[in-house]
């Protein structure tokens, strides 16, 4: 934490302004009008963290960094140099909040891969070190403790959700008569929460992966009224991490940093599957019941599930087709 | 051009001159709106953590007023459409008050979504163009379209029409008819996109029923009357403005028909989700008798039937509806009564049980009801000086024409019509 920037000590030009993302912003500025009111936030909100160097909020730690993520662009228009500069302002960020430096990349998705996941119930005995590890992994708040996966303790011979345990904590798990059900974003293939984001802050990849754009996002939280799934989290205030719990290989539309005010969810952790990886929860998963593949490889696992075993989607009446499979043992194991 | 700009400074000249009364009124509103400035503030440094908001129940208080201002704004069309379609001078008259009431309802329900954004910084995303608008999938992104348009639309008729009344012309209809129908027809879609806003969430079975948006356009012609109705009365009490007693009659019976329906709607959906117990009634039993020992809205709800029967019984008997007195209770307790009903009733019931069967329950924080109190001064506020404004032109105190000259005024035709009318 010692090399911590105090922007006041720095006169501006010495900075380097994103010049480019504000070009093209002032373009597009001429081209529909004015909106002076968004601009001067912007001025305003920039003065307020350069006051406040040593709590950084929702801007950037500079300046110039707050001014370059106050006219970001949206993804898809984002060229690879406003891209690059988004990239080095995140890790600037995370040094100055988290005095760590971590690696941020915009991995795209592999060719010909479209992913997909089956979660067999029968091996699912409650432990949640899924839950656990996608938090390490995700870099999730751990004082707003987002949890992108909740396990549901569920009686047996009952599979109604209202009936579902969230807070199960027995001093063992599992407890007889009872069995597990973990629910995390259920990537649909017709997302209702895509849709209805106002401004495609939130989007279906190539590799079927529903992510999200942390900086495009308004936090106007129409996409976690819309998921069927009670997927999505809002970061009602500046997730706090300690500098070691941090992972610091991080993916623009996965587990980088977030800030508060904006929705986060399960994105199949990106910054692994990308890389050929298995997702932390699978990893995690001391149980063997999560597989996870790519569903246009005929011989992946979980294309062998698909075509062997009795499958069910979670709300399928509801159209959203889900890419998030359950399955179960024939013969369900006893304990 | 030098008319208008001198239009424009006669208008603000207007609104900073009035009596004691006036500042005093004035400046509290602009505490209540201090109050807001630094509420905000806090929920701006710290974020919506200091409002009762939660993953479970992600919208609330603000959400619900957001509704409810909607349909007040949308309720201006009551005056609009006698006035201009049935060509009833007396409702003419005094459109220029709905109107008035319908633009700052519309910046009271803008300003309620622009605190319930979690990135107001980044409000600049939804501009088309600029930003990235997802038209025409999303129903925020239609919201966002419908409400901006109506907000012109009431910005700009009443003040051309003004406009021509401080020059002392008298504009043939006709000219600007073409508007007002789209402003009406644009009332309803307003009232109708917010409906569908809720209704169109597949995933909140209590929010997904067709009924939605016949049930909040009936439930604003209820509660957008019975402010009228009020406002109204404060307009003669206060200024020198003829307001026809005809004009409360007919609003009282729009109010009257309205709440009979909204009602009805109530108790339809009431039958469907009871008669036979469905996973899609969890939400309405907690409402009504609440769930699992969970029951946060039962007292709230209840006494929205109440206030809502007790506001019925008084509109619909004769005498009731046409003394002052009980009239003005009985928009009073219509006014709340669906302010609780379609706010906190409708908004906050549709996360309960979250959609993993979750019961979470949600109230809100004075933080929150501080960050609303200058909304909604904001709204009276802007209302404030809209009718001042208006009153001085089409009364011929301000304006540019002969008859201002002559110090005598010059009271458009209908206000004279009105006028004399009432002095008989």
């Amino acid at each position: 934490m010692t090399e911590q920037q105090h922007p006041d000590d720095k006169s501006l030009d010495e900075q380097t302004l994103p010049d480019l993302a504000k070009r093209h912003f002032f373009k597009k500025l001429g081209m529909v009008g004015a909106t002076g009111a968004a601009a001067a936030t912007g001025v305003s909100s920039a003065v307020e963290i350069i006051k406040e160097p040593n709590k950084p909020s929702w801007g950037g730690a500079t300046f110039s960094d707050a001014m370059g993520d106050f006219f970001q662009d949206h993804y898809s228009r984002m060229s690879d140099e406003e891209m690059n500069e988004a990239l080095e302002r995140i890790k600037r960020k995370a040094k100055q909040k988290f005095g760590v430096d971590i690696n941020c990349e915009d991995t795209k998705p592999m060719p010909d891969t479209y992913f997909g996941y089956a979660l067999n119930i029968s091996k699912c005995r409650g432990y949640r070190e899924c839950v656990e590890g996608c938090i390490r992994e995700n870099n999730q708040g751990r004082d707003s403790q987002v949890q992108y996966i909740r396990v549901l303790e569920m009686d047996e011979g009952d599979s109604n959700l209202e009936h579902s345990d969230h807070y199960y904590d027995p001093a063992t798990v599992p407890v007889a008569g009872k069995y597990y059900m973990p629910v995390q974003c259920q990537q649909c293939d017709n997302a209702p929460c895509v849709k209805a984001c106002p401004v495609e802050a939130t989007w279906m990849d190539k590799d079927g992966i529903v992510v999200i754009d942390y900086n495009w996002c308004i936090g106007c939280r129409m996409c976690m009224s819309a998921c069927p799934y009670w997927a999505r989290h809002f970061n009602w205030t500046e997730p706090q991490i300690a500098a070691q719990d941090l992972n610091p290989n991080t993916n623009y539309l996965g587990n980088r940093p977030r800030m508060k005010g904006v929705v986060e969810k399960c994105h199949f952790c990106t910054q692994r599957t990308r890389k050929g990886r298995q997702p932390a929860c699978m990893e995690a998963c001391p149980t063997g019941a999560r597989v996870f593949g790519n569903l246009l490889d005929p011989e992946s696992e979980i294309r062998w599930i698909l075509e062997n075993k009795t499958v069910f989607r979670l709300k399928e009446e509801l159209g959203t087709e889900p890419k998030f499979w359950y399955y179960t043992d024939e013969a369900r194991a006893r304990t | 051009m030098k008319v208008f700009y001198a239009f424009v400074m006669d208008g603000m000249k207007t609104a900073l001159r009035g009596g004691p009364l006036y500042y005093m009124w004035m400046l509290f509103l602009l505490v209540l709106i201090g109050i807001t400035a630094w509420s905000y503030s806090h929920q701006w440094t710290e974020g919506m953590v200091i409002t009762g908001l939660s993953d479970q129940v992600s919208w609330g208080f603000y959400i619900a007023n957001f509704a409810f201002f909607v349909g007040i704004a949308a309720a201006g069309v009551l005056l609009t459409v006698p006035a201009y379609i049935f060509h009833r001078k007396d409702v003419k008259s005094v459109v220029i008050i709905g109107e008035a009431m319908a633009l700052s309802a519309v910046v009271v329900a803008m300003g309620f979504v622009a605190v319930d954004i979690g990135r107001l910084d980044r409000a600049w995303h939804v501009i088309p163009g600029l930003g990235k608008f997802n038209w025409p999938n999303s129903m925020l992104a239609w919201d966002i379209v419908v409400l901006n348009v109506y907000l012109f639309l009431n910005l700009f008729i009443p003040m051309y029409i003004l406009f021509k009344h401080y020059q002392g012309k008298e504009t043939p209809v006709r000219k600007y008819f073409f508007w007002v129908v789209i402003a009406c027809f644009w009332a309803i879609s307003i009232h109708t996109v917010t409906a569908w806003l809720l209704s169109s969430n597949v995933a909140r079975p209590f929010w997904h029923t067709a009924l939605m948006a016949p049930r909040f356009i009936s439930s604003a012609f209820t509660a957008g009357p019975a402010l009228m109705i009020i406002i109204l009365q404060a307009v003669r009490r206060y200024t020198d403005y003829p307001v026809s007693q005809s004009v409360i009659k007919m609003l009282a019976i729009i109010m009257t028909i309205s709440l009979q329906i909204s009602l009805y709607f109530v108790a339809a959906e009431l039958f469907t989700d009871f008669y036979f117990e469905g996973a899609h009634a969890a939400s309405m039993h907690y409402l009504f008798l609440g769930l699992d020992g969970f029951d946060g809205l039962k007292s709230w709800i209840w006494t929205a039937v109440g206030l809502n029967l007790v506001a019925l019984t008084l509109l619909m008997v004769h005498k009731t509806r046409e003394n002052r007195v009980t009239l003005n209770i009985a928009c009073v307790l219509g006014f709340v009564g669906i302010w609780i009903e379609k706010g906190m009733g409708l908004v906050v019931t549709g996360f309960i049980p979250t959609p993993l069967g979750e019961i979470f329950e949600y109230s809100p924080t004075l933080m929150e009801i501080g960050v609303s109190v200058g909304i909604y001064a904001l709204g009276a506020f802007v209302f404030t000086i809209l009718t001042k404004v208006a009153i001085e032109v089409e009364l011929g105190r301000i304006g540019k024409h002969k008859n201002i000259l002559k110090g005598v005024g010059n009271i458009s035709d209908t206000v004279k019509q009105v006028k004399t009318a009432a002095a008989k």
